[in-house]
């Protein structure tokens, strides 16, 4: 029997990564492990406290209320924006000079940084001065984001479409393009119609790309953040308060430390659970 | 079904065609007989599928027109045109079973279900799918995938024209040979016309009863196997055509007589008097062989290929391929040979004269 060597040296190609993703991720998530169960009145004093704060975010109607704003908002917007993504990128010219115009002014809104998209539209809405204010309340529709829930409500969700849809709509066209032509030959000859052509060919290949732009979407929206603080700042009231920026009043707003951290694992939880849940669903009857 | 016959079909996929450059295919008249199964072949873009897609109505030709029978159906969609096209690689909808998949042109056309039913489970039987038509069509292997293809277009009541795009290009070699002779076999079954474009002649003389030899974007010969082996209209043909192809070597003719070498040559037919052009003559390495006297060449190259072996030998800067038998030797020097008169053929800027 030959003698198995044993040689460590391997670890040692392994080290940069351990140590990467130990200070990138591991050591931040202990951290925020460590203040979720102990209470602290300041100087760095620290008491043992348990799964107390777990419990109260999990009891607290504050919590509930922004996570099924945090839900309502992402189920909007995942409804409007892959299905009109899709419906874009169908539309798209296949080939010619138009393909680099479309794809470029796609392009455009995934270039902004999200607090300027917000400042955009801040302006853009305003009743008073900004067109789409003015336009909306011209047309004797009573329309001010920053006092009806309604339409700050309309406002976010339209302002994360105009930013985001793109996404969807250049993953769906990658998606579209690479479908062999001999389908849509094949397809004419089997004498399908547009809507045939769409439901077995073209929603079936862009399945993975439409998972990949379901989940961004998902993780995104539901972490969203500095678009609706600077648009709305989470109001009129709480009624845009969405979970992040709940989270950041009771960090840095309150300085509730054990709370916020708790909060914030939960938060993680939710995230990894949903997209977890909706990779699984989709990847369900997929082909080795 | 019907004969299918193109009328002075031109392609250019460019939309102001100049140049004879500019044409995918050059004018051309073709007749398919109704029944007929052809092999459409060619090397690679030389517009075999540029053809194929014109009789299926994938493609509107730039000139020309093309008639079903006694019907023209130039300006017709693919899908009214009763035709079926199996593709170089497999075409199945991924999310339904492989009854869906055959069911699927039936239900398009608004055929009702106990209709649907007993025609998919006929061709699902024909084709060996009878028991994977519960099956999702995505799991399927390669062959298996082709012949759902295949089967979308045949659960069709009388289709016009069955066409074949490579459709082995993607399957096992082991499996390439028992499909081909499925598709010979539903051939005689179903009596459909066939047409199958490849660039292998051994599917295409396997296949066909009639082969059509293009080239460029012309159609340069269209017969038989055996005509096309025997007497190639083109040298193009002679070249394409057998393993190893046909020998072609500069020859010049001097009032009616073919010279080679400084030697006239007996030919099949004549050559004619009166010659302007390029000049070649052909001949298959099968009807070379060596002999006392004739044309001196050098050995230069013997490979063994089983039955016989591939010979070349060198007579000046013209290289001739023969085929020496198994057991018969090959002489050392001084070696000479001969071509067979009867099989001998004179080529003018690339075409056949004389007699044929």
């Amino acid at each position: 029997m030959a003698v198995k060597s044993n040689n460590q040296k391997a670890w040692l190609f392994v080290l940069p990564v351990v140590l990467l993703v130990a200070f990138n991720a591991l050591i931040p998530l202990m951290t925020v492990v460590n203040y979720s169960v102990q209470e602290t009145f300041g100087n760095n004093v620290f008491f043992w406290e348990g799964v107390k704060w777990f419990e109260d975010v999990l009891h607290s109607e504050r919590f509930h209320a922004s996570l099924l704003r945090q839900l309502s908002f992402t189920g909007i917007i995942l409804l409007i924006e892959v299905p009109l993504g899709v419906a874009i990128a169908l539309t798209m010219p296949k080939k010619g000079f138009w393909v680099s115009v479309c794809l470029v002014l796609m392009a455009l809104p995934l270039l902004i940084p999200w607090n300027v998209v917000g400042a955009m539209w801040n302006i853009f809405a305003l009743p008073e001065i900004g067109l789409l204010g003015r336009m909306i309340n011209g047309l004797g529709i009573d329309y001010n984001f920053t006092q009806n829930p309604t339409a700050a409500w309309f406002t976010t969700i339209l302002m994360d479409v105009w930013h985001w849809t793109s996404l969807v709509v250049l993953l769906a066209y990658a998606g579209l393009r690479s479908i062999p032509d001999a389908y849509f030959q094949a397809a004419k000859i089997d004498g399908a119609g547009t809507w045939a052509v769409f439901r077995y060919i073209q929603l079936p290949k862009m399945k993975r790309v439409l998972t990949i732009a379901i989940l961004l979407r998902f993780m995104d929206s539901f972490m969203i953040y500095t678009e609706p603080f600077v648009l709305t700042g989470g109001g009129p009231g709480n009624t845009t308060t969405f979970l992040s920026i709940d989270l950041v009043k009771i960090a840095l707003g309150q300085f509730d430390l054990g709370p916020a951290a708790a909060m914030s694992l939960i938060y993680f939880l939710i995230v990894l659970l949903m997209c977890w849940v909706f990779y699984t669903l989709m990847m369900k009857n997929e082909d080795q | 079904m019907s004969m299918i016959t193109l009328k002075d079909i031109r392609h250019s996929y460019l939309p102001l065609p100049v140049d004879d450059i500019d044409w995918a295919l050059k004018e051309m008249s073709v007749e398919w007989q109704d029944g007929g199964a052809y092999a459409l072949l060619g090397p690679s873009g030389c517009g075999k599928t540029t053809l194929l897609n014109i009789i299926s109505g994938l493609l509107q030709p730039t000139e020309g027109e093309v008639w079903f029978g006694d019907q023209n159906v130039t300006d017709e969609p693919a899908d009214a045109r009763n035709i079926a096209q199996v593709f170089q690689f497999p075409v199945v909808y991924d999310t339904m079973t492989v009854y869906d998949n055959l069911a699927f042109p039936l239900r398009n056309r608004g055929v009702d279900e106990a209709e649907v039913d007993k025609r998919v489970r006929e061709i699902g039987a024909m084709l060996d799918l009878s028991e994977t038509l519960a099956k999702r069509a995505s799991g399927l292997t390669a062959d298996g995938k082709q012949k759902i293809s295949l089967g979308r277009g045949l659960v069709r009541e009388n289709v016009n024209v069955i066409m074949f795009d490579e459709p082995l290009t993607v399957i096992d070699p082991h499996l390439k040979w028992v499909l081909r002779s499925k598709l010979k076999e539903l051939h005689q079954r179903v009596g459909a016309t066939m047409i199958y474009v490849t660039h292998d002649q051994t599917e295409a003389l396997t296949f066909a009863d009639q082969v059509v030899v293009m080239h460029d974007g012309n159609v340069v010969q269209v017969g038989t196997p055996v005509e096309l082996f025997e007497r190639p209209q083109h040298t193009f043909v002679g070249h394409f055509i057998g393993s190893p192809g046909m020998n072609v070597l500069p020859c010049d003719i001097d009032n009616g007589k073919v010279m080679f070498a400084g030697q006239p040559l007996q030919i099949a037919g004549t050559a004619g008097s009166d010659v302007k052009g390029r000049t070649e003559i052909g001949i298959r390495p099968e009807f070379v062989s060596f002999a006392e006297d004739g044309i001196p060449v050098n050995i230069v190259n013997s490979i063994d290929v089983g039955r016989f072996r591939i010979v070349e030998a060198h007579h000046g800067d013209d290289s001739i391929k023969l085929l020496v038998p198994e057991g018969e030797g090959i002489p050392a020097d001084g070696a000479h040979v001969r071509f067979d008169p009867a099989h001998t053929r004179v080529y003018i800027d690339g075409w056949m004269v004389g007699g044929n």
